[in-house]
C-alpha cells in the first residue's frame, strides 16, 4: 500500500492503495463514486470512461501509481446541478434503457465536445466506437450528442 | 384496507428532501443504506410538498397528506423500462397527475404482487389488469370518502388529477381524504370500473424514465454499486471448462495478497474474500487449482456434427402433424431442403453478474440484480436449508438481463459464500467469469424441407435440433402452419454439459431468422414477390385453415406486413430491401431492411418496422425497446460468434467477442398499429425478425443466401 493524492471532481483526495490498483476501483471502492462502471477491465467497452484533464480515458486500465497532477472528472462531477448540455440532451431523448453504460457514454461524449464543439456524424461514430451498449441505445446517444453540440 | 397491519419490514421508506433550483422540491430515496458520499438518490423534482404521513392503499399505492403519491413498481427492472410504464398504468386509473407520482422499487413479496419476473416480454401483459384495478380501487375509496364527508351522492362526484369535485362546485384533494380513505373497507371488485382506453391521459403519452436523474448523476442504482459497512468483496475461481470438477487447490499465494481476508472452497469452486474489489481480483489470480475432466469435454465440431446428424431423423413425438408430408414429398415436382445453423451465444449484460448476501442464524438478506426473485428465493431456501420466511430479496436496477439473470446461480453462489464465511459479502463476476461461466443461448440447427407441385407448396417439414431444450409448446403452431396442407414439426432435444438457457427472445431469436430467410428463398424459387407470397399464404390460412389451431391472428399479422411494406416503399424501385415478419411474445412485427455494399462489406442502412403490441403504454420507452431489439438483433446476427474447445469457451472478453457499435446502428423507423387492445410486450419481439430481414436484403444485393450466423463469416465471399 502506498499513499496517493489525486484530484477528483475538483477536490483533492488522499487515499491508500496498492500501486497497481486501477483508477476505476479507487473511485468505486475507496472514494465512494460508483457512477463509473466496471464492464470489462481491459479497456474494451468504455463503461469506465472518465476524463483526465478533459480527455477520455478508460479508468479500468489506468493504475493509480501513474497519475500525477491530472484533474479527474467522473459522471458525479460533470456538472454541479445535472445541467451539462449532454445531461440535458440525455433527458430530452430519454436515452437510457438499462442505463449501465450511460455514464461512460456521457463521459466519452463530453471529451469529444470539449475538443470539437460541432462534430460530424462520422466524427461522433469514430469517437464513440469504444463505448458498447448491449441494449442498443446508440441512435439516441448520437441524437443527444448532436443536440448537445448545437447548444454549446 | 388490510395492508395497514401488513407492513413489510424490508421496505425502504426514507425520503430525503432538499430544495431544487427550479423552485420545486427534489425528492429522493435513501438507496439501500449505501455508505456513499452521495447518499440521496435524486429521483424526481416534484411540485408538491413532502408528506409527513403516508396512507397505504394496497401493495401499490401510498398517498401523502399533501397529495404526493408513491407507486410501487413490482417487477425487476432490466432496462425494459417497466419501472416507468407499470406505475403509469396505476396512476392512470388512480387519476392523478404523473408529475405528482414518485416510483419506488418493491421488494419480493409473493403475497402482495403477482408474477415478479422480468422475462418473456410479459411484465405489462401479465399485470395490466391488476395494476389498473389497484389504481381504480384506491380511486373508488378516495371518492367514497369525499362523498361521505360531503353527505353527497357518489354519482355526483368526479375526479381529475387527484382532485375530487362535486357537481355543486365543492372540491377536495386526494391528500385531504387519503388517511380516512385508506381505512375504508375494500369495495367489491365487481363494482370497480376501469376507464375506457379513449379516456386515457397518462397511458399513451411519453413519460421519461423514472431513474433518469439517478443514471445521469452516477448514483448507486445497480447491484454492483451496493455497499454495506463491513461487507467483503468475493470473487470465485470456477472450473476452466465445462464438465470439470475440482481436484485440489493452493491458496498460499492468494492469502498473501494485501486486502485478502479469507479463501474458502464451496462445491467445485474457490472464493476469495477481500476488503475491496481489486484485492479480491488479485487474490483470485494468485490461486492455483487442479481440475479433473469428469464429463465429456465438448467442442464446437462435436456440437455441429451432433446437431446436423439429427436433422434427418424424425422425433418420437412430433410437435405438429397435418396431413402426410412424406406422401406429399413423394408426389412433389420439386423438393427443397435448406439447413440453418446457429452457435451458442453469451448474454454479455454490461453489468457483470453480482449479488450481495448476508446469511446469519436469524436471516438471509439478499440484494441484487435478479429477473426471477421468487424462484431464486426458493432455491436459496433449498440450498441453505432455511425457511423461505427467513429470506428477503431486494431487487436492484439491472445493467441488462437478456435472460442471463433469470438463472440466479450468482445469487446462490453469494448466499453459499456468505453462509460458509459468516460474513456479509458482495460476490462479483469479472467479465471473463461472465463470458466463460455463462448460461448460453443453446446452439441449434433447423432443417426446412418443402414439396412443390404445380408451382404450389404442398408440404412443409421443419426439423429442429437444439441442445438442452426445444421450442415452446406453442411455437410449432406458428405461421406458416394453417396455410399448408401437409405440415410437420419435429424437435430433437440433445444433451450438452454446456449450461444453457433463455437468451433475449428464446428460440425465436434464431428460428425467426431461419424461417424468414427460408420463406424468402422459397418465394424466389416460386418466382413470387416476397411480401405477396406471405400474404397469399395468410389468405389460404384464412379461407381454408389446415389443422386444429394456429397461434397467430391473421388480420393482425397481415396489417403489420402491409404497413411495413408500404412505409418502406416495398416494390417501389429500391432493390436493396429485404423483408421479414414474425409473431413472438404476443406481438406482431414486420421489418424491412435496407442494405448496401460499402468497401466490399454489407452495411445495414435502415430498418422500417411495423408493430402491433396493442395499446402503447409509454411511446418513448416503447420506441427505445424497438430500436434496441433491432440493433441488438443485427449485432448478433452479424457478429455473434462463440465456440468451445475441450469444454472451454474460446472468447472471454470484448476483445474476442464483437458486439455492435454505434457506427453500425442503422436508422430505425417505427410505425405502430393503432390499437385499443390490451398491451402485450416489447422487450423481445422486434429482435427475432431482423436477422431475416438483413439476410434477405443481402441476398437482394448480392444474390447470396446466408445459412449460418454470424453473417460476418460470409463477408469475404460477398466482397
Amino acid at each position: 500500500m502506498a499513499e496517493y493524492k489525486i484530484n477528483v471532481n475538483g477536490k483533492e483526495k488522499s487515499l491508500k492503495a496498492d500501486p497497481d490498483t486501477p483508477l476505476l476501483w479507487v473511485l468505486r471502492d475507496k472514494l465512494d463514486l460508483p457512477g463509473t462502471k466496471y464492464g470489462c477491465g481491459i479497456a474494451q467497452c468504455g463503461a469506465c470512461t472518465v476524463l483526465l484533464d478533459g480527455k477520455a480515458v478508460r479508468s479500468c486500465s489506468l493504475p493509480i501509481s501513474i497519475l500525477k497532477e491530472q484533474k479527474i472528472t467522473t459522471i458525479e462531477g460533470l456538472s454541479e446541478d445535472l445541467t451539462h448540455p449532454l445531461q440535458e440532451a440525455w433527458r430530452e431523448f430519454d436515452v437510457p434503457q438499462c442505463g449501465y453504460c450511460q455514464a461512460g457514454q456521457i463521459m466519452s461524449a463530453a471529451a469529444l465536445l470539449k475538443e470539437n464543439k460541432s462534430p460530424s456524424e462520422e466524427q461522433i461514430d469514430n469517437h464513440m466506437q469504444g463505448n458498447i451498449c448491449r441494449c442498443g441505445t446508440y441512435l439516441r446517444i448520437k441524437k443527444a450528442i448532436q443536440s448537445a453540440s448545437k447548444k454549446l | 384496507m388490510t395492508l395497514e397491519n401488513n407492513t413489510n419490514k424490508s421496505r425502504r421508506k426514507f425520503l430525503k428532501v432538499s430544495s431544487a433550483a427550479g423552485g420545486g422540491m427534489l425528492i429522493g430515496f435513501n438507496w439501500m443504506g449505501c455508505q456513499s458520499e452521495a447518499k440521496e438518490t435524486v429521483v424526481k423534482e416534484v411540485m408538491k410538498a413532502i408528506p409527513k404521513v403516508w396512507s397505504e392503499f394496497d401493495a401499490f399505492i401510498k398517498i401523502g397528506e399533501t397529495g404526493l403519491v408513491t407507486i410501487m413498481s413490482q417487477n425487476p427492472e432490466i432496462g425494459q423500462n417497466i419501472k416507468t410504464s407499470m406505475p403509469m398504468i396505476v396512476a392512470e386509473e388512480l387519476d392523478v397527475a404523473w408529475k405528482d407520482v414518485v416510483v419506488e422499487q418493491a421488494p419480493l413479496n409473493e403475497e402482495w404482487y403477482p408474477r415478479q419476473v422480468a422475462g418473456g416480454s410479459q411484465s405489462i401483459r401479465s399485470t395490466w389488469e391488476t395494476l389498473r384495478k389497484a389504481g381504480a380501487t384506491a380511486k373508488q375509496l378516495l371518492m367514497e370518502t369525499a362523498a361521505e364527508k360531503w353527505e353527497a351522492d357518489l354519482a355526483d362526484c368526479t375526479v381529475s388529477e387527484g382532485i375530487i369535485s362535486h357537481k355543486d362546485g365543492r372540491k377536495i384533494s386526494y391528500g385531504e381524504v387519503a388517511s380516512d380513505a385508506s381505512k375504508r373497507e375494500t369495495p367489491d371488485p365487481k363494482t370497480i370500473k376501469l376507464k375506457d382506453p379513449k379516456d386515457f391521459k397518462i397511458i399513451g403519452k411519453s413519460q421519461k424514465n423514472v431513474d433518469m436523474e439517478g443514471i445521469l448523476s452516477g448514483k448507486p442504482l445497480f447491484g454492483i454499486d451496493f455497499k454495506r459497512e463491513g461487507m467483503l468483496i468475493a470473487t470465485a475461481l470456477r472450473p476452466t471448462a465445462f464438465g470439470q470438477v475440482l481436484e485440489s487447490f493452493d491458496d498460499s499465494e492468494a492469502r498473501k495478497v494485501s486486502g485478502v481476508v479469507d479463501v474458502i472452497k464451496f462445491g467445485d469452486k474457490i472464493a476469495v474474500l477481500a476488503e475491496d474489489t481489486w484485492a479480491a481480483m488479485k487474490g483470485k489470480k494468485a490461486l492455483t487449482a487442479k481440475w479433473k475432466q469428469d464429463k465429456k469435454a465438448e467442442d464446437s465440431a462435436f456440437h455441429t456434427k451432433t446437431l446436423l446428424e439429427h436433422l434427418d431423423k424424425k422425433s418420437k413425438e412430433p410437435r405438429r402433424v397435418d396431413g402426410d408430408v412424406d406422401k406429399a414429398f413423394a408426389n412433389a415436382d420439386k423438393v427443397i431442403e435448406k439447413i440453418y445453423e446457429a452457435p451458442f451465444l453469451p448474454h454479455n449484460c454490461m453489468e457483470p453478474m453480482n449479488f450481495f448476501a448476508h446469511v446469519t442464524d436469524e436471516k438471509v438478506e439478499m440484494i441484487g440484480p435478479i429477473q426471477t426473485p421468487a424462484w431464486t428465493e426458493s432455491r436459496i431456501a433449498e440450498l441453505l436449508k432455511r425457511d423461505k420466511e427467513d429470506i428477503t430479496i431486494e431487487m436492484t436496477r439491472m445493467g441488462g438481463g437478456f435472460g442471463r439473470r433469470l438463472y440466479g446461480d450468482f445469487a446462490l453462489e453469494a448466499a453459499e459464500i456468505s453462509s460458509i464465511s459468516k460474513k456479509p459479502i458482495k460476490m462479483i463476476f469479472s467479465r471473463e467469469d461472465d463470458m466463460l461461466a455463462g448460461t448460453y443461448r443453446p446452439a441449434s440447427a433447423y432443417k426446412f424441407k418443402v414439396g412443390i407441385k404445380d408451382n404450389k407448396i404442398t408440404a412443409y417439414h421443419l426439423t429442429e435440433a437444439c441442445f438442452n431444450g426445444e421450442m415452446f409448446g406453442t411455437m410449432p403452431n406458428n405461421f406458416p402452419c394453417g396455410a399448408i396442407e401437409n405440415y410437420r414439426v419435429d424437435c430433437h432435444k440433445l444433451e450438452s454439459n454446456i449450461s444453457t438457457g433463455a437468451w433475449r427472445a428464446p428460440y425465436a431469436n434464431f428460428l425467426a431468422y431461419a424461417e424468414q430467410a427460408f420463406l424468402d428463398e422459397l418465394a424466389g424459387i416460386l418466382d413470387q414477390d416476397a411480401v405477396q407470397f406471405r400474404l397469399d399464404l395468410f389468405e389460404k390460412a384464412k379461407a381454408n385453415p389446415v389443422g386444429e389451431e394456429h397461434n397467430y391472428e391473421i388480420d393482425k399479422f397481415v396489417a403489420v406486413i402491409n404497413l411495413a411494406a408500404e412505409k418502406a416503399g416495398w416494390n417501389k424501385g429500391n432493390k436493396n430491401l429485404g423483408f421479414s415478419a414474425y409473431y413472438s411474445h404476443n406481438t406482431y412485427v414486420a421489418e424491412v431492411a435496407e442494405v448496401e455494399m460499402q468497401d466490399d462489406r454489407p452495411v445495414v442502412k435502415k430498418i422500417t418496422c411495423a408493430v402491433d403490441c396493442g395499446i402503447v403504454v409509454n411511446p418513448v420507452g416503447a420506441m427505445n425497446q424497438i430500436e434496441g431489439g433491432i440493433i441488438d438483433g443485427i449485432g448478433h446476427a452479424l457478429y455473434g460468434d462463440f465456440s468451445f474447445t475441450e469444454g472451454q469457451a474460446q472468447s472471454s472478453n470484448f476483445n474476442q467477442y464483437r458486439l455492435i457499435r454505434m457506427s453500425e446502428a442503422p436508422e430505425v423507423e417505427v410505425h405502430f398499429i393503432e390499437s385499443h387492445n390490451d398491451p402485450t410486450g416489447l422487450g423481445e419481439p422486434t429482435l427475432p425478425p431482423v436477422g431475416g430481414a438483413v439476410a434477405n436484403a443481402i441476398n437482394a444485393i448480392s444474390g447470396k443466401r446466408l445459412y449460418r450466423q454470424p453473417f460476418v463469416k460470409y463477408f469475404k465471399e460477398l466482397g
